[in-house]
């Protein structure tokens, strides 16, 4: 059992720096088993949290990414049918309930994430990424196996979990979440980091940015982040765009203003964006970093 | 999960965690009323928590208790401001239904779009340049308002509870009963397996003839499945529309019940969020909290800033690709109407249909003339009259092919 401290120190050296809140999150995760569901816009780092939370546990990242129309066979388990075909071709003539049991067994089964997470020696991080993305069926199944963490394949039986998976759900909220998977989760909200926890991302992210390039950097976006955007940069296009001038050899916003100017695009994706960003604009930011 | 119940063996300990517990189940109903939805399981893990040290600091109990009692952002954002008014007894910031506006209209970059705004064009007549004060009671609202440019606050009087005349109601669900049949699903690109369909599932099918020795006997097919169509209903609620807004609300009222999935928004000169408010099962207290909504504005009607807020704070969770917007209003924007513009072109790339229905438009020689609705009208699918119950019905057909 670790202290909030220990585990925000512990997603740092993942390369993950939380804030004091999201550590709670992590601590109560673990005291009350229950999923952890984050919620915030597009690009905050809801699914890094996740793989942080992998690298703390030293353990094993099964991820589910969720679309429209994922049903169980994509999701828990499916039966290898051509394997199963080949077989009963094989043992053509021989005992028929044999060869039942034989291609009902552990062997033709294929893992699917769900599956997998409850059945690994060391309880693996479960991310179920994007809920919302599914549909309501699917989301109803999820409830059933996030309370009782047991699967029963008819052919099979019921395969009780060996261990208990950490699990963390992430949503863009494009659809609403049921109440019942809302109650049964702990829930975060992910905000855009302040610029200190911005700079210290970079810092840990990029090789090469020092202290005061990171702060600069983390000063530009926020104040991008309040011009009136269609698509607001997420702290990955705040990596990219880091990386891109570290990569050119920049040391310091103000003396480079043509540069700043033309690398923005790393930040911006849009063409509306871009032309919103005139020269003008780019420089009255800048004047407020400094 | 254990609970902190467990007796120490002290009659006095036994009273002071008594007391905690007494506490801890007010601040539960606290929340409870505050629409938390917050049950015994969290409860019993809430003791839990205090019994294993959590209390021992206001601010680390406070981000705990956050995370395991809120379940979505408006909980999370209004939880501090509960639980310091509960536990440390400071004063509660006052519960805010329309967080996604009031942003808007704080952020400074839509500040200076304000006072940039354009000079209103003649055509939109002299009382929409001045906030003028929408408080014409019912009766006398078709000529009320045209002259009384006051600036005073209108406050309570845009009267919703006309809503409650039961024979309405139930005639507004009706209409909104039949449009969510004819309009309900819409195919989606996913395929669903059937028995009958337009392409072969492969894989299914071999599955399904493993009996068979693997011989395709019997075949399996895919079509193409049926989602629900989501509708999204951004009502205008000034003063130029009092005489509708009873109408459309209780048709509101039936859409969301009947759709599957449906949002609603009320907006003046902002915008606020009103699905929770209407699905309140009392209906008593569904008006009481829609005449709350109600207040506080000013006069007259900013589509334009209304949308932005919308397209801004609300779009990317309420609209999808299967998202029909249907926007009632009679376009007589007192904001920018290059702004109406815009927005409505942002709003037309978001969603699959936009539908507008003008009471005004009924009226005998009623033509697009207000610069708001000239703006608006290149991005509208359907541009329909509205005015009763009756033409809503007549829309059916329209409506269904969209």
């Amino acid at each position: 059992m670790k202290t909030r401290e220990e585990i925000a120190q512990a997603l740092a050296a993942a390369g993950y720096i939380a804030d004091g809140e999201l550590a709670t999150a992590i601590s109560l995760m673990q005291l009350l088993r229950r999923p952890l569901l984050l919620e915030g816009e597009a690009g905050v780092g809801k699914t890094e949290v996740a793989k942080a939370l992998a690298a703390m546990h030293d353990t094993e990242l099964i991820r589910l990414q969720c679309y429209e129309g994922l049903d169980q066979s994509a999701a828990l388990y499916e039966w290898n049918y051509q394997r199963q075909l080949l077989s009963i071709q094989a043992h053509r003539g021989g005992d028929a309930d044999a060869i039942e049991d034989q291609i009902f067994s552990e062997k033709y089964l294929l893992e699917r994430p769900l599956l997998a997470a409850i059945r690994r020696a060391k309880p693996p991080v479960l991310l179920i990424d994007e809920i919302d993305r599914a549909d309501d069926e699917f989301e109803a199944f999820l409830l059933e196996l996030l309370s009782d963490f047991q699967v029963s394949i008819p052919e099979l039986g019921t395969i009780r979990a060996t261990t208990i998976p950490h699990v963390v759900l992430t949503s863009n909220g494009t659809r609403e979440l049921s109440d019942a998977l809302r109650r049964r989760c702990l829930y975060h909200y992910v905000d855009y980091p302040d610029v200190d926890r911005e700079a210290r991302i970079i810092m840990a992210r990029i090789d090469g940015a020092t202290a005061s390039l990171s702060r600069q950097i983390a000063r530009m976006v926020e104040g991008v982040r309040k011009e009136e955007l269609r698509k607001v940069p997420g702290v990955a296009e705040t990596l990219d765009w880091a990386a891109a001038l570290v990569g050119i050899g920049v040391h310091d916003l103000l003396e480079t203003p043509e540069t700043v100017h033309e690398t923005l695009m790393c930040l911006l994706k849009t063409h509306e964006d871009k032309s919103r960003m005139s020269r003008e604009v780019t420089e009255r930011i800048l004047g407020k970093v400094a | 999960m254990s609970c902190c119940g467990d007796s120490p063996g002290y009659d006095e300990l036994d009273e002071v965690s008594r007391l905690v517990a007494t506490k801890l189940a007010a601040f539960l109903r606290t929340l409870r009323e505050a629409g938390f939805a917050v049950g015994p399981r969290e409860g019993q893990d809430a003791a839990s928590l205090m019994a294993r040290g959590y209390a021992e600091k206001p601010g680390l109990l406070r981000s705990a208790f956050k995370h395991l009692l809120s379940a979505r952002k408006t909980d999370w954002d209004r939880f501090d401001g509960l639980f310091d008014a509960f536990w440390l007894g400071k004063r509660a910031r006052s519960r805010s239904l329309t967080t996604g506006s009031t942003k808007a209209a704080n952020s400074p970059s839509l500040k200076s779009l304000q006072d940039t705004k354009s000079q209103p064009s003649a055509s939109e007549g002299a009382t929409d340049q001045v906030p003028s004060a929408d408080d014409a009671p019912e009766g006398r609202a078709g000529e009320g308002r045209m002259e009384g440019a006051s600036r005073a606050d209108n406050i309570s009087e845009v009267d919703f509870r006309k809503m409650a005349d039961p024979d309405q109601i139930e005639a507004a669900h009706e209409v909104a009963a039949r449009l969510a049949k004819t309009m309900r699903t819409r195919l989606t690109r996913r395929d669903l397996a059937r028995r009958q369909g337009y392409r072969l599932d492969l894989r299914r099918t071999i599955h399904s003839n493993i009996s068979h020795g693997g011989v395709p006997i019997s075949l399996v097919k895919r079509q193409r499945k049926e989602k629900p169509l989501r509708l999204v209903v951004l009502l205008d609620a000034s003063g130029s529309m009092s005489m509708y807004t009873g109408v459309f609300l209780r048709f509101i009222h039936g859409v969301l019940d009947e759709f599957r999935e449906a949002e609603a928004f009320l907006f003046h000169t902002r915008l606020a969020y009103v699905s929770d408010a209407m699905k309140e099962k009392d209906p008593a207290r569904a008006l009481d909290r829609l005449s709350i909504m109600a207040q506080g504005a000013g006069g007259g009607t900013k589509i334009g800033e209304s949308l932005q807020t919308f397209n801004r704070w609300h779009a990317a969770r309420v609209l999808h690709s299967r998202s029909c917007v249907m926007i009632v209003s009679d376009g007589y924007e007192t904001g920018d109407a290059r702004l109406l513009g815009r927005e409505m072109a942002a709003l037309a790339r978001r969603c699959r249909r936009i539908v507008w229905l003008n009471p005004m438009m009924a009226w005998e020689g009623y033509a697009p003339e207000a610069a708001g609705i000239k703006a608006a009208l290149p991005h509208v699918d359907l541009y329909a009259p509205a005015n009763t119950l009756k033409s809503l019905t007549e829309l059916e057909p329209y409506l269904a092919k969209l």
